[in-house]
């Protein structure tokens, strides 16, 4: 079980409340993740990657164990504490003046 | 008695404005979609509670919503849950998903088109700027899009599909206008159901008249003597706004980045109306609802200073087709107002006398329930105003 945290505008859009949790089949990775999360909630896919390409959008960062993960191949193991469900992944809105 | 429906796109949401047929008192209902920019909103002739919203982000992307109920509530299409389908439970729409159609069998080659520098850049999908529903199926829409392409919708906005022949309009030299090379108008005809005119910056206007099978450039006549090297190029003009009265559906009216013109065959060939107007620069022009030949626009000063000349904020209306201009200021501040007027943000409704209105970047939509005789603010602190649109609700 993985826990995640969307950005309060993809919180809304998903209509969820607070972070969401995830059963990851097979290797937890970012991408393994991103799977999920738009399997659950279909209206955010292409809100974090691109439809196309499947590439980050480029305001988009993942954070997790004070670490950004935003430049990681999708395809990394995630740390083992959050593949565990101890610490959450973050899906975060760069600060980019807005 | 009628009621009026104003829907209004901006920076941080989206504002939905109603009165009765008076249009004295209103009540203001929003934001909706809080944070995101909402470039345009659009509701069905064919049925006025179907509104459609387009809702985009530079972080988040592009969403289409839809409401059902008059904007009372909203989803993206295809994923409420009975829309799921499938032992995945996977939706069956893709209401976000835009993709050029490069197909061999319906698209066209994905190239690239020219970049302010005259360099060429590949296209890319940003954002829909303009929904224009079909005049008589709720489920059919367009969308146009930056980088400049028309999608259309027959599912209600669940899936869309570029009519991608459009960009075989000598694509490669279409070039972004300041705000991006953007698909902004889309103009149906009731009286030919496969003519569809279509604006884009900087490109200029194209008509097809099978449906989107095929496209021409129709910019005879347009003139850019700054901004292209050849004034009476092909394509390649920053065409503001095209609009038409569905009664004379032969006759456009243009604001183009300089000059208002005039086309009197579907586009054939343009002549310039600017006439008296203080400047032919400007964004949006409008028609009046039961005079075809009354026309509307807001000059603003120039391509770099985008607010009103000498910062009174006057509109001005044709009765004859354009030349001859007077200005409309009643209600309207006359000192020190700087504010722009971009170019889907002005709108009339069906109602007689007609009523206009237009809202500004300052956050102020003003109304005009007599044709632009007078005028009062609806709301005068809303974040900056991308886009309006009247529905006159029987």
């Amino acid at each position: 079980m993985v826990r995640v945290v969307l950005p309060q505008h993809l919180r809304t859009l998903a209509r969820v409340d607070g972070e969401v949790t995830l059963d990851i089949t097979g290797p937890a990775t970012v991408g393994a993740v991103l799977d999920a999360v738009e399997t659950r909630y279909p209206m955010l896919r292409g809100t974090i990657r691109d439809h196309m390409t499947q590439r980050r959008r480029p305001f988009i960062r993942f954070f997790a164990c004070e670490q950004d993960l935003s430049h990681e191949s999708l395809d990394a193991p995630l740390p083992a504490t959050v593949a565990s469900g101890v610490e959450p992944l973050l899906i975060v809105g760069a600060m980019a003046g807005g | 008695m009628s009621n009026v429906r104003v829907l209004v796109g901006t920076r941080k949401g989206a504002f939905i404005l109603t009165s009765d047929g008076k249009r004295k008192q209103w009540t203001v209902n929003g934001p909706h979609f809080g944070g995101w920019e909402l470039y345009h909103l659009k509701g069905s002739p064919a049925d006025p509670n179907r509104l459609y919203a387009s809702q985009t982000s530079s972080w988040f992307g592009q969403v289409i919503q839809r409401s059902d109920d008059g904007g009372k509530t909203w989803s993206p299409p295809g994923t409420k849950p009975e829309d799921l389908i499938g032992p995945d439970g996977m939706p069956k729409g893709e209401s976000n998903m835009f993709l050029y159609d490069a197909s061999a069998e319906t698209g066209q080659p994905l190239t690239t088109h020219q970049w302010y520098d005259g360099s060429q850049r590949p296209w890319e999908f940003k954002r829909v700027w303009h929904l224009e529903p079909s005049l008589t199926d709720p489920d059919t829409v367009y969308a146009g899009a930056e980088d400049a392409a028309l999608f259309k919708s027959v599912d209600g906005g669940k899936s869309w599909k570029e009519l991608a022949r459009l960009r075989n309009a000598r694509g490669h030299l279409w070039q972004p206008g300041a705000g991006g090379m953007c698909l902004h108008t889309i103009v149906l005809d009731r009286a030919h159901p496969d003519r569809i005119f279509v604006a884009i910056s900087a490109a200029g206007t194209f008509r097809s008249d099978d449906a989107g099978k095929t496209w021409r450039p129709t910019n005879k006549g347009l003139v850019s003597k700054y901004e292209l090297p050849d004034p009476d190029a092909e394509v390649g003009h920053c065409v503001h706004c095209i609009t038409m009265h569905s009664s004379r559906p032969n006759v456009l009216f243009m604001q183009k980045h300089w000059d208002v013109l005039r086309s009197d065959d579907a586009g054939d060939s343009w002549h310039e109306i600017s006439g008296n107007l203080p400047s032919d620069f400007g964004f949006p022009i409008a028609v009046h609802a039961h005079e075809p030949n009354t026309v509307y626009v807001v000059p603003i000063k120039s391509d770099s200073e985008h607010y009103p000349p000498d910062g009174k904020l006057r509109v001005y209306r044709s009765k004859t087709g354009g030349n001859e201009w007077e200005a409309l200021t009643k209600g309207l501040p006359q000192q020190d107002c700087y504010v722009n007027i971009l170019r889907d943000a002005m709108a009339v409704d069906q109602l007689d006398p007609c009523g206009l209105y237009f809202g500004t970047t300052g956050g102020q939509v003003y109304a005009s329930a007599d044709a632009g005789d007078s005028w009062t603010p609806i709301v005068r602190d809303l974040p900056a105003v991308l886009s309006v649109e009247a529905q006159t609700l029987k």
